[in-house]
């Protein structure tokens, strides 16, 4: 059974309870039509369970066929070190088809950030290498397809419908019998 | 599947229309073999595009990764280029499945190997295999973690 490592720390994007009991780590690619269609469910579950879920999103852009992903990693990231990181992560999954440099550029104008400070850290090395060592505790963790899941550190191998009642049953044993 | 410790034998196969290659000229470092069934599989489940992004970090632990799939040295060329593969798959096409079947990871009944994986020291010795479910792609976290515990040693 394929395990998250590293498990859930400070250096990770965290939306929802940090206290919750029950973790939801996705590993994403912002240029993936899957991830893209698996964005809104995640959203619905996120208003269903509330306070009672960590959400996690961890980079693992497949540069190679999806040549903007990487890109548009590193713009979140940037975004994140403005406090923006969910703002951007959301603008970029419903703006799949446009994530060119002068898209990412405009996203972060819409956010009010310091433009300054946002393109130099857009070529920065820094955040390109949390990207990349995203993606390797991806591969470490058994990622094989985008998107990946991972519920209180083990793979989530079903389906994205079945997920909130998988995610359910973790809070509640009882209700399922 | 060929045992662990075992010699792994050598072959040669087109990694392109005009070229062919020995498993003893890449063995000059560790090498993977990635047996998969067929070119074509969706994008971003694909075991072939998961390598693709990661040759960077098995450069970094010496070693290069190889696919072997049935399919001809042309479809693997087309496949190559729509997916920007920078790693060479092998065509195991004349005799069919040959090389597959000499690695013991032939299916008879599909005409296809199987998803299998392979890690090869320098010295040609078979240092760790895996089977995986055909239809699952079995990611990469098997071989990392066989390269680290052989560079530890």
């Amino acid at each position: 059974m394929a395990k998250l490592k590293p498990p859930i720390s400070n250096k990770d994007h965290i939306q929802g309870n940090p206290e919750a009991s029950v973790e939801l780590v996705e590993y994403g690619d912002y240029q993936c039509p899957y991830c893209g269609q698996a964005y809104p469910v995640i959203k619905s579950i996120q208003a269903k369970m509330g306070d009672k879920l960590k959400f996690v999103f961890r980079n693992f852009p497949l540069s190679e066929i999806h040549q903007r992903a990487a890109y548009a990693a590193v713009a979140a990231e940037a975004a994140g070190f403005q406090d923006k990181f969910w703002e951007m992560h959301d603008i970029l999954f419903e703006n799949q088809r446009n994530l060119q440099d002068e898209d990412l550029i405009k996203y972060a104008e819409q956010l009010n950030l310091n433009m300054k400070k946002f393109q130099e850290d857009f070529r920065n090395r820094e955040y390109r290498e949390k990207v990349e060592s995203d993606f390797e505790s991806g591969v470490r963790s058994g990622v094989n397809a985008t998107p990946s899941f991972f519920i209180n550190g083990a793979k989530y191998e079903g389906s994205l419908e079945n997920m909130v009642h998988h995610l359910e049953n973790l809070i509640y044993p009882s209700a399922k019998g | 599947m060929l045992e662990v410790g075992t010699q792994a034998p050598d072959f040669e196969l087109y990694a392109a229309p005009d070229q062919k290659v020995k498993l003893s000229q890449l063995n000059v470092k560790k090498v993977i073999l990635a047996f998969y069934p067929a070119d074509w599989s969706p994008v971003c489940g694909d075991q072939m595009a998961l390598y693709n992004e990661m040759l960077q970090l098995f450069r970094k632990q010496n070693a290069v990764m190889v696919g072997i799939s049935v399919d001809s040295k042309w479809c693997h060329q087309a496949f190559s280029l729509d997916r920007k593969l920078h790693f060479p798959i092998l065509s195991d096409f004349e005799p069919k499945g040959a090389v597959a079947k000499l690695y013991q990871v032939y299916d008879e009944k599909e005409g296809e190997c199987k998803r299998a994986l392979y890690l090869i020291d320098e010295d040609g010795i078979i240092r760790w295999n895996y089977l995986s479910p055909v239809d699952i792609n079995p990611g990469a976290d098997g071989i990392l973690e066989a390269l680290d515990e052989m560079n530890k040693k």
